[in-house]
């Protein structure tokens, strides 16, 4: 008997289980965008050097392109597709939009799941390159756009929205963080 | 039909109002739709094989053991091809590129040449097979080295002619009290938009119908119309979201097999380029060798200038890159000559890329112009000042406005120019030098006959109809914004539709023509329109539709210097021990007529300066003597400039409507990056003390150049 060359998978995409046959050589990537119509996604370069299709895996920023759909079963994963909250956009999405961060908007998605990613992985006091005091103790560092360019420069922008972008996320950081310290209070 | 009137649009607000982009939520929530990304019933996938030869004859394509393979449809090649007609003249002026006319016979130019497409049932299929397909090919010799004294260089008039000449060269030299002879050279760069040309082709009721990433669906339906010998009327190109062009996306191999294998098939065929495949079908920016003679009195005044421009072609297909045409524009001298030349090699096809001519000359002739200031003991600003031309200096016409002036003082101003210490290699901060730059960009204002159509629904909304491209220009919000004030209504009561070649011809997004010229046509329709609808009268249930077409407004302009222009400005710091050379900031200023939509428009000018960074010191693609292709061709190999490369970058403006056009528009596609990059190399020269004239300034240059060896 020949041996199998497709698998089932249970992708569990934006809180929504799809359960599909999948061949074993088709990326994460090509799953959302061939087989279940998640076009939200981008492949820019189908290398894993360009960040268009950055998506959120259990929370973490990967390239899809990089990560088989075999690989993902059982996965929580959350496209562009699965971040505004019906009509309300995210607030890296709003930022993005409100400030013009995008021109061609090809990379676009994944530049606002990485910047997600970013936001948080801040938060959680992970530092960077650039982080001048990386001793736990010293806690998160300021989120310069020093640190945003290191943190974003996976998500490669073409049209060269970098400035904007930068502004987007600050801004978007800045309302997330006083809408924790609201809550905490 | 009607024709456009000149004269400026009364303001009545929208125009020079920052309004967000009109599909940014669709774009943001990755709603929006790109080429590849159209579900269709039936959809068959081709997967291109390319030349892994970079001259020589196809011999054979094993066929056979591939069509075996699973879900695999056809191959097809240029033994069972359907046959092309490329002996025609395309709408932009110039024959096919034969890179784009694939499969037609047995000759391989370059390395990557296409040699055939698999089609099957999924992509998986598709690309397993074309990359397990045998082509074996008789191999020749190649010759792909672009010298600046290759004896077979020789001039060719593209969108201009090869070459200018007035008065006497080497006796204004001569006389001359400083002189600055020096050559330039500027490698292979590539367009790189994020998202790869994709083509769904599909014959459905007699017509052909493209889903594609073009920049200009009137350009790819009447291309393709020749190529197959169709009917005009059978063939509909649509092209709704473009993730990025910068010139490449054109006519190319994708659009050309998908409608081959659609036609021999009869079922939809989606062929998408991959990353690596682009860097040999999609065009580039051929490599420059430019030298540079300027001849000064003591007062700076040029009485000398001879700009001449080397680039490369394929042997299959003529593309000059102008760079000495901006030498036409910007400085005149009793003595004047310019050149491009072109050299043909065993090499893909160059073509337009962001700033064709002007990025790469600019380079050369502000850098000269920096060299020729250090050796007068004149402030860069003040030469150039100096050096204001009255009218065209190779033309003699009038420039139609010509704002540099107050670009370099609104600029200066603004950079903290004055008291400039002008001494090379003089400030440190810890391990960086520092150092300042300057130049000048210009790029030609132009507009293109286009047809649109206006329509005032019953409901009171209004829909504008024209075969424009998005590239991420902002063109659709910017002519939402003029057709509201040509209509005398709020921008949500108008409703752009664009990427249709069914809408009518019109123009390309190319040469920072595209906004104007589509904004003079819808102008001149939502004129007709409000001139034909009664106040208080009511419309039919199927709207009044009106319809323009400027050819007769554009072929009535007088011939003049039409150009937009800008003052670059840089602060770079220049590692020496380790030859790391950061931009830490930029400032533009520019006159580019009337600025539509100010929020677009400064994402269109910084992202063209942040181009002339990534020229400066990143991008190059460097070609292997041995096998006539790239090194890493990708975005790992080629490194466009990423978050961590660009600084604060600030663009602004100076007024300078142009008053001949409807809307006072100039165009700002291009202008950004000219000048970009001469402005680092001048700032890495103030910080340095080194003149670095080939480009990327790369960290082993800096090196080495700081060592003393030559480059």
């Amino acid at each position: 008997m020949a041996p199998s060359t497709s698998s089932s998978v249970t992708l569990n995409i934006n809180g929504e289980k799809h359960t599909l046959s999948v061949d074993h050589r088709t990326t994460l990537l090509d799953a959302l965008r061939e087989r279940l119509d998640l076009t939200g996604t981008k492949k820019g370069c189908d290398h894993g050097q360009c960040g268009a299709c950055t998506v959120l895996v259990d929370g973490r920023r990967t390239v899809s392109c990089l990560q088989l759909a075999v690989a993902s079963d059982e996965r929580e994963i959350t496209t562009v597709e699965g971040l505004a909250d019906g009509d309300r956009l995210h607030p890296v999405q709003q930022a993005f939009l409100d400030l013009d961060g995008f021109q061609c908007g090809y990379c676009t998605p994944g530049q606002i799941c990485s910047a997600i990613a970013v936001i948080e992985e801040h938060a959680a006091g992970w530092p960077s390159a650039v982080t001048e005091d990386v001793r736990p103790e010293a806690g998160p560092p300021p989120l310069t756009p020093e640190e945003i360019r290191e943190r974003m420069s996976g998500n490669l922008c073409r049209c060269s929205a970098y400035v904007q972008i930068v502004q987007a996320v600050a801004r978007a950081a800045d309302e997330n963080r006083t809408e924790t310290e609201e809550t905490a209070a | 039909m009607t024709t456009a009137t000149t004269g400026v649009t009364p303001i009545t607000g929208a125009v020079g109002t920052a309004h967000t982009r009109v599909e940014g939520r669709a774009k943001v929530t990755g709603a929006a739709r790109y080429a590849g990304e159209i579900p269709f019933a039936e959809l068959a996938h081709g997967w291109l094989a390319l030349s892994t030869v970079s001259r020589g004859r196809i011999l054979s394509v094993e066929t056979g053991p591939v069509l075996a393979m699973p879900g695999v449809l056809t191959v097809l090649h240029h033994g069972n091809a359907p046959r092309l007609d490329t002996d025609y003249i395309g709408m932009l002026g110039v024959p096919p590129d034969p890179t784009a006319a694939v499969f037609q016979n047995d000759r391989v130019p370059h390395a990557g040449w296409p040699v055939a497409l698999v089609v099957a049932e999924t992509p998986e299929q598709a690309r397993e097979a074309a990359e397990a397909l045998v082509v074996t090919y008789e191999r020749e010799p190649h010759d792909i080295e672009l010298t600046a004294g290759r004896p077979d260089a020789h001039p060719v008039d593209g969108h201009m002619p090869g070459m200018t000449e007035k008065g006497d060269i080497e006796a204004e030299l001569a006389a001359s009290a400083h002189v600055v002879d020096e050559e330039y050279t500027t490698p292979e760069e590539h367009h790189a938009m994020m998202e790869p040309h994709a083509a769904t082709a599909l014959w459905d009721g007699g017509r052909l119908e493209v889903v594609d990433s073009n920049q200009g669906t009137t350009w790819v339906a009447d291309e393709l119309t020749r190529m197959f010998s169709l009917d005009p009327s059978a063939v509909r190109v649509r092209s709704e979201h473009i993730g990025g062009g910068f010139g490449s996306k054109g006519v190319r191999a994708h659009q050309v097999s998908a409608v081959m294998a659609a036609t021999v098939l009869q079922r939809p065929v989606r062929v998408v380029l991959t990353r690596r495949q682009m860097f040999s079908l999609t065009g580039y920016r051929s490599p420059t060798a430019q030298r540079v003679r300027l001849g000064a009195g003591t007062d700076g005044r040029l009485r000398a200038l001879d700009h001449r421009s080397v680039n490369q072609t394929s042997t299959v297909w003529e593309f000059v890159e102008p760079s000495a045409g901006v030498a036409r524009v910007m400085y005149d001298a009793d003595a004047h000559r310019t050149s491009n030349e072109v050299v043909r090699l065993d090499v893909p096809s160059p073509t337009w890329m962001r700033g064709p001519g002007e990025a790469p000359g600019s380079f050369a002739l502000e850098a000269a112009l920096d060299e020729l200031a250090e050796r007068c003991g004149i402030d860069p600003i003040e030469l150039r000042l100096r050096n204001e031309p009255e009218r065209g200096p190779v033309s003699g016409l009038p420039f139609a406005g010509r704002n540099l002036a107050a670009c370099f003082r609104e600029g200066a101003r603004r950079f903290g120019w004055a008291g400039r210490d002008p001494r090379p290699g003089t400030r440190r901060e810890g391990r960086w030098l520092l150092g300042t730059g300057t130049a000048a960009a210009s790029f030609p204002a132009g507009a293109l006959p286009s047809t649109a159509s206006v329509t005032a629904e019953a409901d009171g909304t209004h829909t504008v109809r024209i075969a424009a491209a998005d590239i991420g220009t902002g063109a659709r919000t910017a002519l939402t914004l003029v057709a509201a004030d040509a209509l005398g209504v709020a921008t949500d009561r108008v409703r752009v539709r664009i990427g249709d070649s069914d809408f009518g011809p019109a123009g390309i997004a190319g040469g920072s023509m595209g906004t104007r010229s589509w904004a003079w046509a819808i102008t001149a329709a939502a004129r007709e329109l409000r001139d034909r609808l009664v106040p208080g009268g009511t419309i039919p249930p199927e709207g009044v539709t009106v319809r323009s077409d400027t050819t007769a407004a554009l072929g009535a302009l007088a011939q003049k210097e039409r150009h937009s222009f800008g003052a670059q400005f840089a602060e770079v710091a220049v590692d020496v021990t380790t030859g790391e050379v950061r931009v830490r900031r930029m400032l533009g200023i520019f006159a580019a007529g009337r600025i539509v939509n100010p929020l677009t428009a400064r994402g269109q000018l910084v992202g063209g300066m942040t181009w002339g960074i990534s020229m400066a010191l990143h991008e190059e693609a460097v070609r292997d003597r041995a096998s006539g292709g790239l090194y890493g061709p990708d975005l790992a190999g080629y490194h466009v400039a990423g978050h961590a490369d660009v600084p604060e970058i600030e663009a602004d403006w100076v007024d300078d409507p142009d008053p001949e056009d409807p809307v006072g528009i100039k165009g700002i596609g291009e202008v950004g990056i000219v000048g970009a990059a001469a402005a680092v190399a001048n700032a890495v020269w103030h910080a340095t003390g080194v003149r670095h004239r080939n480009l990327p300034i790369r960290p082993d240059r800096v090196l080495r150049a700081q060592g003393g060896a030559r480059v």
